[in-house]
């Protein structure tokens, strides 16, 4: 298994870091909270990202992407998680683009990949019920009615939900799970925006009595699960880079303002108190970095190791983002908590990066079932 | 096929060929070979065992064969490990001449004294110790006293180290002494090797709270040393000494990973939630306490996260001629904080079962988890207490200001 970055992975690294200094610095997300834009995202950067390809890594060459793979996207989600970038990357390229290309018929295939590697479609996966994450879907119903479905119930928390075109919505049908691709204007579907602390889209949705076409389906009738899983533990690597991205950030950012401020007539980095929890998270975000290039990798090695890593990753990046946003909060002082400076930006992220698809807690948990207690 | 495949499959038949039995099963608690003049061995096959790898070179297998060591690359040599974890080979040979003086002998040693000392440290023929530490002089090691003064083509060694690991069992002891002015503390310091028997040399083991006395206080008075056993340059014993601490705080390091073997081949659970479910209440194979189990989920990703940066960073020297990435710097750190916490949480599943002095009450792995737990306290104080290693994180790597 690889630690070390492949030529592909470094390359898209670097023309992704020069993006985002350019393009997305931190003050670029300022600017789109400040817009009071509700889809919280650039479309004219959008674009851009596209034409750079990183819309289609995880997309098969045959429908327009260049299929780098996961551990493609997980360096460039690390490195726009460093300047906060708000897009609709996670959502549409991770989750929407796995699901379509694992489940999706030819015919489905090439209606969405090409148009979501260009950058004009984007989508959203609907899962979670609740306000914690469970895996087992039971509350939203898919009812056989003729060659249709009909779909009813709540849905929480869907990343981009507002603005996306296409909704991979997972539902419970009669004997399993199923997945189901809804339109966002479908009739029945009310798409209720909720303005997170982050500032990112997210959406609660309800659904009554929503219909769906056969060809709407994606892969089989009550056979979904397995994919789910699998898609969710993409989706949790891939968040878990992104998380790695902003750590990062944040506590750079710390340590040039220890380097900075005086009090007392000395720089306030001198202060062994501050040093000792300085060197404690970056002994932390090194035992991240590990996990989180372990995790990306572990797909491609076909590893049957995968859910553990992906939780060892998310939750060891939980763990530390909110270690070092908090901290970094903390050592700036009073204006740790302004809005002017970007460090209090990290904690928020820190927050609801973390409730994505299972906190900390939820995959320590996961592990030691895995592990067998 | 290709070299390393084949080196892969000549290196499987020599060991299925040369390692005796009683060397595929377990460690024991006194089955450990430490070499030395008067080296003890509870089993006839570690003699063996030692001679046979000795010979071969592969107690030290990436040292140089020149000086009888086994040559071979990085690749090999990770093959090697390997294919030993395969068939549970024992550690031929537990050896602060191997962990820790070798490689800094390599790097300062003349041609005289590396042909004089590296192959007896390879075969086990010397048991070394370490002279550091001075009662006035622990996180401060620079401002250390014990003097040596030439006379002829002797240095006469006079002072007091301490915490001297299993002086009391060994021939040798590489020391730092004074050479020079007290003032600057680092630049009067040089590096010699002292044979400790000699009436100029005494040691005394220091009682533990564990019970045991793994180290001593060692007292020179006079102690005879010859010229040739100086190392690198006359008052330049710092910079030896610091490029050794490296290596001493690697393996230390690797003391924090027991058990993570377990944790990275999955299913069979760790070892630390395997102890526990004897002690505590499982459900269809659940721990029931979920405080517990969440604690040692905790501590097994930690392990896990752990080894897989050992892994990496291992694999970036590999890719660059960098030499230690800053990650390195963390080791001795984390690795030792994490074993001292693997063992509070042994303590914790374990309850008044684990805290049992001695007598037939406790079962021998009890009471050996019960001392081992009072000796990892001194993981973090020992090679660089974990201040010590913050102070160097935040100066070094993260160039805070002083």
């Amino acid at each position: 298994m690889s630690l070390v970055l492949s030529e592909t992975a470094a390359f898209l690294q670097d023309q992704t870091q020069r993006f985002a200094r350019e393009k997305t610095p931190t003050s670029h997300f300022r600017s789109v909270r400040d817009s009071e834009n509700p889809e919280c995202f650039d479309r004219e950067i959008w674009k851009q990202m596209a034409e750079q390809g990183l819309s289609g890594i995880l997309i098969p060459e045959e429908y327009g992407g260049s299929n780098f793979g996961l551990s493609g996207i997980g360096v460039v989600l690390q490195e726009l998680g460093r300047t906060l970038t708000p897009s609709p990357l996670f959502a549409t390229a991770v989750l929407g683009v796995s699901l379509i290309t694992k489940l999706g018929s030819d015919e489905q295939k090439k209606k969405y990949l090409p148009e979501i590697a260009n950058g004009n479609l984007t989508c959203c996966f609907a899962f979670e019920e609740g306000p914690r994450h469970n895996p087992n879907v039971s509350e939203v119903t898919a009812e056989k009615n003729g060659d249709k479905f009909l779909i009813n119930g709540k849905k929480f928390f869907v990343v981009d939900g507002s603005f996306a075109d296409v909704i991979i919505i997972a539902a419970k049908s009669s004997k399993g799970s199923s997945l189901f691709l809804v339109d966002k204007n479908s009739e029945g579907l009310e798409i209720k925006e909720a303005k997170m602390v982050d500032s990112r889209n997210s959406a609660n949705m309800i659904f009554t009595n929503v219909e769906i076409n056969s060809e709407n389906i994606l892969g089989e009738i009550d056979n979904a699960q397995d994919t789910i899983e699998e898609v969710l533990d993409i989706a949790r690597a891939a968040i878990s880079a992104e998380m790695l991205g902003g750590a990062l950030e944040a506590f750079e950012i710390t340590i040039n303002y220890l380097k900075e401020r005086e009090q007392f007539g000395v720089k306030i980095g001198s202060f062994q108190a501050l040093q000792h929890r300085a060197a404690n998270m970056f002994t932390e975000l090194e035992l991240c970095k590990s996990c989180v290039l372990e995790s990306l990798s572990c797909f491609e090695e076909k590893s049957n190791d995968v859910p553990r890593i992906v939780s060892l990753a998310k939750a060891k990046v939980g763990e530390t983002f909110h270690l070092i946003s908090n901290e970094g909060v903390q050592m700036h002082g009073g204006v740790g908590v302004t809005d002017e400076y970007d460090i209090g930006l990290y904690l928020k992220r820190a927050r609801v990066a973390e409730q994505i698809f299972g906190n900390s807690e939820f995959h320590r948990n996961r592990y030691a079932e895995l592990t067998g207690y | 096929m290709t070299d390393l495949a084949l080196f892969r499959e000549e290196t499987r038949d020599w060991l299925e060929t040369n390692c005796p039995p009683e060397m595929r099963k377990p460690m024991t608690p006194h089955g450990m070979t430490w070499g030395g003049r008067n080296c003890k061995f509870s089993h006839p096959d570690q003699e063996l065992w030692l001679k046979r790898l000795g010979e071969k070179g592969w107690t030290a297998p990436t040292w140089p064969k020149e000086y009888g060591g086994g040559g071979l690359n990085y690749d090999e040599n990770k093959v090697l490990a390997e294919e030993m974890a395969n068939l549970g080979t024992r550690m031929p040979l537990a050896s602060f001449g191997l962990w820790m003086l070798g490689p800094a002998l390599l790097e300062y040693a003349s041609e005289e004294q590396k042909m004089e000392h590296i192959p007896k440290i390879i075969k086990g023929e010397i048991r070394w110790c370490q002279g550091y530490s001075e009662p006035g002089s622990g996180s401060d090691l620079a401002s250390l006293k014990t003097k040596a003064v030439e006379d002829g083509e002797n240095y006469i060694v006079n002072g007091q180290k301490v915490w001297t690991s299993y002086a009391n069992e060994c021939d040798m002891i590489f020391t730092l002494v004074r050479t020079g002015a007290q003032e600057p503390k680092h630049e009067g310091i040089s590096f010699l090797l002292i044979d400790m028997d000699q009436s100029g040399v005494e040691t005394k083991p220091i009682k533990l709270i564990s019970g045991a006395s793994p180290f001593c206080e060692t007292f020179f008075t006079d102690a005879v040393v010859p010229k040739k056993n100086l190392i690198h340059k006359l008052n330049k014993g710092w910079d030896v000494a610091k490029n050794l601490l490296q290596h001493e705080r690697k393996m230390l390091a690797s003391m924090g990973l027991g058990g993570s073997k377990a944790a990275s081949k999955g299913k069979t659970g760790s070892g630390l939630a395997t102890l526990s479910k004897k002690y505590v209440e499982v459900k269809e194979d659940k721990i029931v306490d979920e405080g517990l189990r969440q604690k040692i989920a905790k501590c097994d990703m930690n392990s896990h996260a752990f080894s897989l940066t050992l892994k990496r960073v291992s694999e970036e020297a590999k890719n660059s001629n960098n030499g230690p990435s800053a990650a390195t710097s963390i080791f001795k750190l984390y690795g030792s904080e994490h074993n001292k916490q693997k063992y509070e949480i042994m303590l914790e599943a374990m309850g008044s079962q684990a805290l049992g002095w001695e007598g037939g009450e406790f079962g021998p792995e009890e009471l050996a988890i019960t001392r081992e737990w009072l000796r990892t306290k001194a993981n973090s104080i020992e090679g660089g207490t974990s201040e010590v290693q913050l102070n160097v994180i935040s100066k070094r790597v993260l160039d805070l200001p002083q």
